[in-house]
């Protein structure tokens, strides 16, 4: 990673924050009130996943031309994930829906909540942290297992 | 909802930035999970987006009063953080991964998540108001 990777990696990372700010999604309330269907529904989250899409679809679709002129250019390789859906996928995202629903914080706006120092903020991001070591511990110990039981258990790994 | 439009779209100038110039998708859980991982790729880099999240907060608080505390009580804080931890890692994605650089791609394990989470997400919310588990509102 050169200099200019890291003030882009540290620069997204700020633009990010503004943006999760500007749009009110560090308030879990608001986030609470797009997920209340039977309440007081608030549209702003959509909002701000449609403002995001907009744009990131269009520059994905502004860079796929470019590279298809000029082929060489970086074609980043952590995307290659298997596109299947699988049961690890949907339980995961129920598990998280949950604990989004409850607390109102992902883990995006819980981050920016700790830096503007909310408190409580470092108790949910020190608790996710440790959910996911948890997830990683777990996965470690079926693997293992799925390997000694039986070979053919390609997914376990992703 | 013009100024949550505005801010999406500084969330995906974003995505697209650290795409283009790191070649990583601004995935806020997969970052923060690799950050603690041993032997993870690109330690420096996820700590610097993460970093940067952070300073945005921090600069957010200082220059506004739109400081959100938590609606919960620490001990059901603290279970939630470790569902949305143990959740995103075991489904591979949250709200920025799944959600916005997911679906921006037309992906359909992200399309999966995001309906999934957002059910789960809005059915919580509901049995929690229908116990009137707390009131934050």
């Amino acid at each position: 990673m050169n200099a200019k990777q890291a003030l882009s990696a540290l620069g997204a990372g700020a633009i990010f924050g503004v943006g999760l700010c500007l749009s009110g999604m560090t308030d879990p309330k608001n986030v609470l009130a797009f997920l209340d269907v039977t309440g007081r529904w608030s549209p702003k989250l959509a909002g701000v996943m449609f403002g995001a899409i907009a744009v990131h679809a269009a520059w994905l679709r502004f860079a796929a031309r470019k590279t298809a002129r000029a082929p060489h250019s970086l074609a980043p390789s952590n995307t290659s994930a298997p596109a299947r859906v699988d049961a690890a996928l949907v339980l995961g995202a129920a598990i998280f829906g949950v604990g989004w629903g409850l607390s109102g914080y992902c883990p995006g706006p819980s981050i920016v909540a700790l830096g503007a120092g909310a408190g409580g903020a470092i108790v949910f991001v020190a608790a996710m942290v440790l959910g996911m070591r948890l997830c990683d511990a777990l996965r470690g110990l079926t693997k293992t297992t799925a390997k000694q039981s039986s070979p053919r258990e390609p997914h376990a790994a992703e | 909802v013009s100024l949550a439009i505005l801010g999406g779209a500084l969330i995906g100038l974003s995505a697209s930035l650290f795409w283009s110039q790191n070649g990583r998708v601004a995935g806020v859980s997969g970052l923060l999970a690799g950050l603690f991982q041993s032997g993870s790729k690109a330690r420096f880099e996820r700590a610097l987006f993460l970093l940067g999240l952070v300073i945005a907060g921090l600069l957010f608080g200082k220059f506004s009063h739109r400081i959100a505390a938590p609606v919960l009580p620490l001990a059901p804080l603290a279970f939630a953080g470790v569902l949305v931890g143990f959740g995103t890692r075991l489904g591979g994605g949250c709200t920025s991964g799944h959600g916005v650089c997911g679906l921006s791609r037309f992906s359909l394990r992200s399309l999966t998540a995001v309906c999934t989470f957002i059910a789960t997400g809005a059915l919580t919310v509901f049995v929690v108001r229908a116990f009137s588990l707390w009131s934050a509102r």
